[in-house]
């Protein structure tokens, strides 16, 4: 049989429906957004591993200009070294059918008969290479997705040189394209830049490249050094023009995946924390104030014996009620959510497997950490209940003492209507449970303005980077290096306005025992189309003497300006001078080194060449230049930024919208929680006043208008305060997912701030709306008879 | 300190035989109506030495009570009269162990009721006492039969829920929430709780305060009975004199000090008094 007591419990329970469910929601926001970010994240993490272990992700990687085949052997017998894949790889210019534009291709070579290899292909349709047929490939998936190609399929090439058909035999996946980026790109785009993979005799005749390889890939044996192994790797390939062996963290694929996992690893910590925070502050909230309209009964309750721990836990049960409802729902919620953004994020990496899992550790930290902040929230609550002198509580809460206030000083009383009065008397005679309210919404407020804020951030990065900065309609990269006189060969082509050159070289930078792997950017004086912008849109100016850097990189390299910065070049003579840092910028994306183009050219012993130059396009004319540009034999590759522009806005901006619309979903949630709770409480607690003055009156409108009206006071107070709360919200937050790929700026848009602020209001609204219907069915006598 | 309780023999009286045995030896039969030298041989059961309580609102110091002493004897029931504010529901609120006085000291047989600890007035209260409150003090969310069944769960040896109920009058009402009870009504359901556990103490604070004089004679009825009947040992706040005709003693009490103590020589009935 149900304790008397335990029948109260369910009766306020049923009673406290509307709070307890507010609740729960609130909880269960956190809970679903702890779990689903979790799962995905360890889901993705293990994923990850499996695929890098099954399909033999290489450990280091090196490229050269042309080694022998023999020189295989000597690498394989480096101590640390497991095994080693050699391999010649290729940029070309392809042409696709239906695009106008020339697009990217990288030619890597894979053995003639399928056998196990390091960095190993997951045939997703269609066959292996048949080496009879030296014109068949193999082409990546998430190229083949973007060009809809299917075996069978057929590609043009230029392959040294000459014009080649391809045949797609099959399409495939590899680790080490997970994330299929062009080198020196900040987003992939899958349309312009794919993989093909071609059996190795056939590369090699048609790259002049027989008993010689030009890139490597190799695995390092349990406990190996993988520094020993690089600079072992280095010797070895410095007589054939080794740009500098490197370990998987330069890998570019690699590199991208563990800076996305982490920003998904400290959303995935950061948000449930917040959400948990604003739980344990709406239990206080509900719990808090429950035991003061409840104080008569806690007196009744010791008056007759019951004991501390009794009438704790029975308060307590309350709470649990809220929880648990939450925790199940977001448990479930979570995990539905977690294998939903699991599959979601492997699509968008193309991993061939998926091991969707919810680890029990997981539900057991989710379970202890809303356990704990449910106790955090209910324990003062509680324990005032249980401090509440018995003979105290008896007495029915003594007439609280009205004083003349500011609102008599300031002689407004005979301004102010009478409902505007009650409703400033009662909020200056409480200032703790106002503030209290206030807070509450202004988290909540915060939690979305922090949910709107992505969208600015992500805006403003597309505005830095690919209107301010990036400004040019193509980027033509040479396969080997011109001379500045390429420059005017460009420029005369028709429909190109303006060009301007760069030099790019792959270089070590290190001071002291830090060091960084980049491209070595030398650019124009004053560039117009290809700019340094830095995050307050300031466009930068590279010095001509001297090197710039990115302050991502500066950081990672410990320096200053004025210090010294060791540069190894990884090409050609392989030079090694010390440049004073001469400035850093303060950029979005990447880690960025930069010289003048002049200065580069001098530091590396060579005269006035260039490796690629940025053009403008004359929009009329661009099906002309594309076409030209295909067919010039000097061009390894054309970037199109406006293309990369719309994949972003395809992939990566269409990820982070659907993440940041579940933000402001559970925002709104916790919004609604916490507006509702805070109107119901009022509610029960003056429901004898209002029921009195409608007695003496009152009509119901002027009732609900002092309430209500009290509510939209603390709102509109809690709305500006939730902006501030926002800002160091987004600043933190920003601190946290600060990776070397990317940083989100701190901007916000006016829409942000109208849209949290209408988002607010409508929650305020419609809990508005609720207790204006309960307002309405007061039963006077009821309320004035007995106390809630 | 476990009293042994007295049991009941049926008897002439209306309700009579209502209280069931609660077993135990010794077996009280038919007492006289009046018996006033029964209270010399009995052995005083609170024993209240100089207490004071002054409750401090800011500047001001309210003297609740100012030194006061006073004795209850084991079973007897005892009236409380005097002026509103004059300190009777705090008196009532120390002897029960919902209070403490600010000096002084108050003994319930071997309990040191001052120097007791939270939990040990807990335990008192919840083992011997029984309050009835000036404002009813219902639980809102619970029925009148489950307020009762509020406290015959906790305690050692009650009555059965309905039977208390029953006792004050209100067999048909069980089922209702206080919202759907008459001021009266709550209050009977009020001291229904209170007798149901069959304490040794009874306090009541006004019991009859909202009561037309029939019903406020069942109720002083079940009250007196309990008393009778389980040598309760009772104390009835009340601003009605006719009431204290049937105390054993009466108490005035004035700006928180014993003002006047009057044994009544024959105890009145509940059913004969009027007022
Ligand atoms: N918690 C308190 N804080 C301040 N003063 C108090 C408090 N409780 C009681 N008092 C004061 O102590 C005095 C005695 O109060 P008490 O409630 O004991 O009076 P009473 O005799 O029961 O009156 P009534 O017959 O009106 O119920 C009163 O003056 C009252 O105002
Ligand atoms: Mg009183």
């Amino acid at each position: 049989m149900l304790s008397s007591l335990n029948k109260k419990l369910l009766r306020d329970i049923l009673h406290l429906r509307g709070q307890i469910i507010a609740t729960a929601l609130v909880v269960a926001c956190g809970v679903a957004s702890f779990v689903s970010m979790q799962s995905t994240y360890d889901s993705l993490l293990i994923t990850q591993q499996d695929y890098y272990a099954e399909y033999r992700f290489g450990d280091v990687f090196a490229h050269a200009k042309r080694a022998p085949e023999n020189l295989r052997a000597s690498i394989e017998r480096i101590p640390g070294v497991a095994s080693v894949q050699t391999r010649i790889v290729s940029e070309v210019v392809l042409d696709l059918p239906g695009l106008r534009e020339p697009v990217q291709g990288r030619i890597v070579s894979i053995p003639e008969h399928r056998s196990p290899m390091l960095n190993d292909l997951h045939l997703l349709r269609g066959r292996y290479v048949d080496p009879r047929n030296s014109r068949e490939i193999i082409v990546s998936g998430a190229f083949a997705d973007a060009n809809g190609f299917d075996p069978g399929d057929s590609i043009d090439a230029i392959i040294n040189g000459r014009w080649r058909r391809l045949t797609i035999a099959g399409v495939a996946l590899s680790p080490e394209y997970i994330y299929e980026i062009r080198g020196g790109d900040i987003f992939p785009d899958n349309k312009r830049f794919g993989i093909l993979w071609m059996d190795r005799t056939s590369v090699a005749a048609a790259f002049d490249m027989e008993g010689a390889f030009n890139d490597l890939s190799l695995t390092l044996a349990p406990g190996a050094s993988e520094q020993q192994v690089i600079d072992e790797v280095d010797r070895a390939l410095e007589a054939f023009g080794g740009t500098g062996a490197y370990g998987r963290s330069d890998q570019l694929s690699f590199r991208f995946l563990v800076n996305e996992f982490a920003q998904l690893r400290s959303f995935g910590i950061v948000l449930p924390l917040i959400f948990l925070g604003v739980t344990a502050f709406l239990l206080h909230l509900v719990l808090s104030r429950l035991v003061n309209t409840q104080r008569e009964q806690v007196g009744l309750l010791k008056a007759f014996g019951y004991t501390n721990f009794e009438i704790g836990s029975h308060y307590l049960g309350l709470a649990a009620a809220a929880v648990s409802g939450g925790l199940l729902l977001g448990m479930l919620l979570g995990v539905w959510m977690g294998s939903w953004m699991t599959t979601m994020y492997a699509d968008y990496f193309h991993f061939p497997l998926l091991n969707f899992s919810v680890g029990f550790p997981l539900i057991v930290y989710s379970i202890l950490i809303t356990l704990a902040s449910a106790a955090a929230g209910a324990m003062s609550a509680v324990r005032n209940a249980v401090r509440l002198p018995a003979a105290e509580a008896m007495r029915p809460e003594p007439p609280a003492s009205f004083q003349a206030g500011l609102l008599e000083r300031l002689q407004m009383t005979r301004v102010l209507p009478s409902s505007a009065r009650i409703i400033f008397r009662n909020l200056s005679r409480h200032p703790v449970k106002a503030t209290l309210a206030v807070l509450g919404i202004s988290l909540a407020s915060a939690l979305l303005f922090t949910g709107f804020y992505f969208f600015d951030a992500i805006d403003r990065i597309v505005e830095v980077q690919f209107r301010q900065a990036i400004r040019e309609d193509a980027v033509v990269a040479f396969n080997s290096l011109r001379p500045q006189s390429a420059r005017r060969e460009l420029a005369e082509m028709e429909g190109v306005r303006s060009v301007e050159t760069f030099r790019a070289v792959p270089v070590r930078l290190r001071s002291e025992n830090h060091s960084k792997r980049v491209a070595l950017m030398g650019t124009e004086r004053n560039p117009d189309l290809h700019r340094i912008v830095d995050e307050r849109s300031q466009v930068f100016t590279v010095p001509p003497g001297g090197i710039v850097l990115s302050d991502a990189l500066a950081d990672t390299l410990g320096v200053a300006i004025g210090d010294q910065v060791t540069i190894d070049v990884l090409e050609g003579a392989r030079p090694t001078a010390k440049v004073e840092l001469a400035a850093t910028v303060d950029e979005l994306m990447g880690m960025n080194a930069y010289m003048h183009i002049r200065a580069l050219n001098r530091l590396m012993n060579e005269d006035d060449v260039i490796s690629g130059a940025y053009l403008e396009i004359d929009p009329k004319y661009s099906d002309v230049v594309y076409a030209k540009l295909k067919r010039m034999p000097a061009v390894a590759g054309v970037g199109l930024p406006g293309a990369m522009l719309e994949t972003f806005n395809e992939t990566f901006g269409k990820t982070i919208g659907q993440f940041t619309s579940i933000l402001v979903l559970f925002s709104s949630a916790i919004v609604f929680g916490v507006v509702y709770n805070a109107a119901r409480i009022a509610l029960s607690e003056r429901g004898r006043e209002l029921a009195s003055l409608r007695v003496l009156g009152f009509t119901k409108g002027e009732v609900t208008r002092i309430l209500l009206g009290e509510h939209a006071f603390l709102t509109a107070l809690g709305i500006p305060i939730g902006f501030a709360v926002g800002f160091f919200l987004c600043a933190t937050m920003n601190n946290l997912m600060d990776t070397e790929l990317l940083r989100l700026p701190l901007v916000f848009s006016q829409k942000t701030f109208v849209l949290t602020a209408l988002f607010v209001a409508l929650a305020a609204v419609v809990s508005g709306l609720l207790i204006m219907r309960r307002l309405r069915r007061l039963d006077l006598i009821a309320v004035l008879k007995t106390r809630e | 300190m476990k009293r042994t309780r007295p049991a009941t023999v049926p008897e002439t009286n209306d309700g009579a035989g209502l209280i069931k045995p609660a077993g135990g030896p010794e077996h009280i039969v038919g007492r006289p109506e009046s018996e006033p030298q029964i209270l010399n041989s009995m052995q005083a059961i609170f024993r209240i030495r100089g207490i004071s309580k002054v409750y401090r609102m800011g500047d001001v110091e309210v003297h609740a009570l100012r030194s006061l002493d006073l004795d209850l004897y084991e079973g007897e029931l005892a009236v409380l009269l005097g002026p509103s504010g004059s300190g009777k529901s705090t008196l009532l609120n120390i002897i029960g162990g919902l209070d403490v006085p600010t000096s002084g000291e108050v003994h319930y047989a071997d309990h040191d009721l001052t120097r007791a600890t939270d939990s040990e007035l807990t335990q008192y209260r919840r083992d011997h006492v029984g309050f009835v409150f000036q404002f009813y003090n219902l639980i809102p969310s619970l029925t009148a039969l489950e307020n009762v069944e509020l406290i015959t769960e906790v305690s050692e040896n009650p009555m059965k829920a309905e039977e208390a109920l029953e006792i004050v009058g209100l067999s048909e009402r069980m089922d209702h929430f206080p919202a759907q009870l008459s001021g009266g009504e709550q209050q009977r359901v009020a001291i229904a709780r209170a007798i149901a556990k069959r304490p040794d103490v009874l306090l009541c604070d006004e019991p009859t305060g909202a009561l037309d004089v029939e019903t406020g004679k069942i109720v002083l009825a079940a009250i007196e009975r309990v008393n009778r009947e389980l040598g309760t040992t009772t104390a009835v706040i009340t601003h009605n004199v006719s009431i204290a005709r049937m105390a054993d003693r009466v108490i005035h009490i004035g700006s928180g000090q014993i003002v006047s103590i009057e044994r009544n020589e024959t105890k009145a009935r509940p059913a004969d008094l009027v007022w």
